[in-house]
């Protein structure tokens, strides 16, 4: 049954149910009355004189950011070479640890489907849910600041997001190969390396460099809270107020950046 | 396979073809691991005392503490809430605008690049580093929290959705424009009926970011549980540390499984 109004004795076509058109207009009241309540709790404690002098205060902010103290950028090669090296092996780190896991979450690999693979699902999900920062603030706790705590915090934020790809592509691949090779009298790691391998090879090679790419991005504020690499010196520079080394550190963070996403897709261009 | 023999061994293809670029890559990837490794500067014994205590920190997640700091734990989880639902609904709505404009089947040339450089710098800057600019100008708490996540919204959103109205269905867009409906009647009958479904589902999935992220920018001054999760670090009070990161994880548990089916049924 098409919805239909009728006025007087003409019929004029309607798109919804009068009934789904006012469900969807309290939905969307609903949302306006969420938003005003939220925007309400959390404005409770603003001091709005500080958000009336913000365009005082970014002017203020941009005076003494620019120009940017190049002479600064001599003490940044090292910092940043930890960084691209944290990002780096704990990407290498965060692969080594994932694929076990991958292949032991995806319904076509997994040994044992009741028990293995919600302990698998397990750590996908926990991974993935608790960002590398927050990773980062953990370990320097537990392990020292340093490069290794940024390093493991990089691969572990990894096993999340690989393991959960990496599973997906594995059952997402062509069964009638495995079952050809199967047929051959091939074992389970024979099966393994010859019939699922292959087909997943180049998703895990795109998965990999599309992680590092990311990595390579949140490595660079880990020094933060003290875990390694160029947001070390970030860190020191914004406490000292030194906002003009802060614009060469954010210019040398935006540089890397844009040239670790250019070979990420230079490199995914030329896999898939 | 140039000899006449047939031979009897199969080896089968390697992933890159080219024996040079194939060992050149290998090479270049051990004289990396060796130059990383020899810079790499870790006292290793600050790591073996670390490891001992380990279970001091770790043991927070055995024994949470979620009562004595409850208080705390109550407003960074209201703040960070708030500041999800908000800047969610406000980067949603300023994105409809520069998606539009960044579609390039419906927004002429200079409109398009105007727009397109606004989703580019939006993508290129880190939520934690826009956080940082934005407390330095608007002061510590939520708001400048809010900016964060509506300005990260903003690259996010905008440019998923004009990619979406570039792969239309042209027929449907053409359709009405035939009936001699103007620029906004082309929008409103032949590309937002197109669009909708996969742009409300796009911000469900940007609400569960922005949860995630808002559990983070706290850490640099910007509101939110992350605040109170890096308090009660530099306080060594690791039970109500765990206690923190296991709401946090129910959250975005719970923020998932909501979005995901929400999605399902809008699609």
């Amino acid at each position: 049954m098409m919805p239909v109004m009728t006025l007087g004795h003409r019929q004029l076509w309607r798109r919804r149910t009068p009934l789904a058109q006012w469900a969807i207009w309290f939905g969307w009241l609903a949302l306006g009355v969420l938003f005003v309540f939220s925007w309400q709790v959390m404005n409770e404690n603003t001091m709005w004189l500080f958000v009336e002098d913000a365009p005082r205060q970014a002017a203020d902010l941009l005076s003494r950011a620019w120009p940017p103290r190049w002479s600064y950028l001599d003490k940044l090669w090292l910092p940043l070479w930890d960084t691209v090296n944290i990002a780096t092996l704990g990407t290498a780190l965060g692969i080594v640890l994932a694929t076990p896991i991958a292949f032991l979450a995806a319904r076509n690999t997994t040994p044992s489907a009741t028990l293995l693979r919600p302990f698998a699902l397990l750590i996908i999900v926990s991974s993935r849910s608790i960002n590398s920062l927050i990773w980062a603030l953990l370990l320097v706790a537990i392990i020292g600041p340093g490069l290794l705590a940024g390093i493991i915090a990089i691969a572990l934020r990894s096993i999340g997001f690989i393991g959960k790809l990496l599973y997906e592509a594995i059952e997402e691949i062509d069964e009638t190969q495995v079952e050809a090779v199967r047929a051959t009298g091939a074992s389970k790691w024979q099966v393994m390396d010859y019939a699922v391998w292959p087909q997943i090879a180049p998703a895990f090679a795109g998965i990999s460099v599309f992680r590092w790419d990311i990595n390579i991005r949140e490595s660079t504020i880990l020094g933060l809270v003290g875990a390694g690499g160029i947001g070390l010196q970030l860190q020191s520079s914004l406490s000292r107020l030194a906002w003009a080394e802060v614009t060469v550190i954010f210019i040398v963070i935006l540089a890397t950046v844009v040239l670790s996403e250019w070979v990420s897709a230079r490199v995914r261009a030329a896999i898939i | 396979m140039t000899s006449t023999a047939t031979p009897t061994r199969w080896a089968r293809p390697p992933l890159i073809r080219n024996a040079w670029l194939r060992w050149g890559l290998y090479l270049g990837v051990l004289l990396y691991l060796i130059a990383a490794a020899s810079t790499l500067d870790v006292n290793w014994q600050r790591v073996l005392d670390g490891l001992g205590n380990s279970w001091r920190v770790l043991g927070g997640f055995f024994t949470p503490d979620f009562t004595t700091r409850s208080r705390d734990i109550w407003q960074g989880m209201v703040e960070s809430l708030s500041m999800t639902v908000t800047s969610t609904v406000a980067g949603c709505l300023i994105s409809i605008p520069i998606g539009l404009g960044a579609a390039r089947n419906i927004a002429p040339l200079p409109v398009y690049a105007v727009c397109r450089s606004i989703i580019a710098t939006s993508r290129a800057f880190q939520e934690i580093i826009v956080a940082i600019l934005f407390v330095a100008m608007f002061g510590f708490g939520p708001f400048a929290g809010f900016l964060t996540l509506s300005f990260a919204t903003i690259g996010f959103i905008a440019k998923l959705l004009a990619e979406d109205i570039e792969d239309i269905d042209e027929a449907q867009a053409e359709a009405i424009r035939a009936t001699g409906a103007a620029w906004w009647q082309v929008i409103n009958y032949g590309i937002q009926p197109q669009v909708m479904p996969r742009l409300i589902g796009l911000s469900l999935y940007r609400l569960d970011i922005n949860f995630r992220e808002s559990a983070v920018i706290g850490i640099v001054g910007a509101g939110g549980i992350g605040a109170t999760l890096n308090t009660a670090m530099q306080r060594y009070d690791y039970d109500t540390a765990g206690a923190i990161l296991i709401i946090i994880i129910a959250v975005v548990l719970a923020a998932e499984y909501i979005s995901s089916h929400l999605r399902k049924l809008v699609q």
